[in-house]
């Protein structure tokens, strides 16, 4: 289930330098909260994705510890201050500790 | 004649059975403040994150009035800051006080940040009230709180 899982993000290619430049982000997974009941009345197992982290250029910029009221599908966008090129990664891991990643150029001309 | 002694018997029972309905509802309301987070524990929640008293400003919390569905609803929480080595927004906790759990998110932010506004779409119960609480790097603290009404709850029963 959790194969599909595929982080997308949205950030502009080129930036001026010290430009805050926001990123959009979202990982389609189904955040499940641990209080829903399947049709035998049993309770699903929490299943969410409950940390984020964005680095850029290997230094950390921000990171997040999620708790089951964040949506399905988590969107999330945050700003960061481009001084020179480089690499925008971020992680998303869940209770399995299972995790993606996703790197974006962004080029300071 | 039998009629004549029962209001005495009846008023009794009718106590006893009243006392007995107390108790039940009295039950009833903890196990329900047991289910669901209170704008106490959410304050509990957020006072063991940020340690020390909030004072209002620098937070603000956008989020649409009446959510129809509180499935997914759009927040944007941005905190005024320099952002800069000697001056920034450390950390950032969202809380909802009507969930069956307060806890939302917890922000952690550097200087490379730039600026604190950030996006995210939260599942809300029933209407209730969101509090964020950003700590600068100082370890001033900042609240703000915000009313979202909510016509179909998000938690999926």
């Amino acid at each position: 289930m959790s194969d599909d899982i595929k982080p997308r993000v949205r950030v502009q290619a080129k930036a001026k330098k010290g430009e805050l430049v926001e990123v959009k982000t979202l990982v389609t997974h189904p955040m499940e909260s641990g209080q829903r009941k399947d049709a035998d009345g049993k309770v699903v197992p929490r299943l969410i994705v409950s940390g984020f982290d964005a680095t850029f250029n290997g230094k950390p910029v921000m990171s997040i510890k999620l708790d089951p009221a964040v949506s399905a599908n988590p969107y999330l966008s945050f700003f960061v201050r481009v001084e020179d090129s480089g690499t925008l990664k971020l992680t998303w891991t869940d209770d399995n500790k299972q995790s993606w990643s996703s790197e974006t150029k962004i080029e300071v001309a | 004649m039998a009629h004549r002694h029962s209001p005495a018997l009846g008023r009794r029972a009718a106590l006893a059975r009243a006392g007995g309905y107390g108790l039940v509802a009295i039950a009833g309301a903890l196990a329900a403040r047991d289910a669901a987070a209170t704008p106490d524990s959410a304050r509990d929640w957020l006072s063991a994150l940020a340690k020390g008293s909030p004072q209002e400003g620098k937070v603000s919390i956008k989020a649409p009035e009446i959510a129809e569905n509180g499935n997914a609803v759009p927040v944007t929480i941005g905190v005024e800051s320099e952002m800069t080595e000697k001056s920034y927004v450390k950390a950032l906790y969202v809380a909802a006080d009507g969930n069956p759990n307060p806890g939302v998110a917890s922000y952690n932010f550097t200087p490379l940040a730039g600026k604190v506004e950030v996006q995210l779409r939260v599942r809300l119960a029933q209407t209730q009230k969101l509090v964020a609480v950003a700590e600068m790097n100082d370890g001033a603290l900042f609240i703000a709180s915000r009313e979202v009404k909510v016509t179909i709850g998000g938690c999926g029963g």
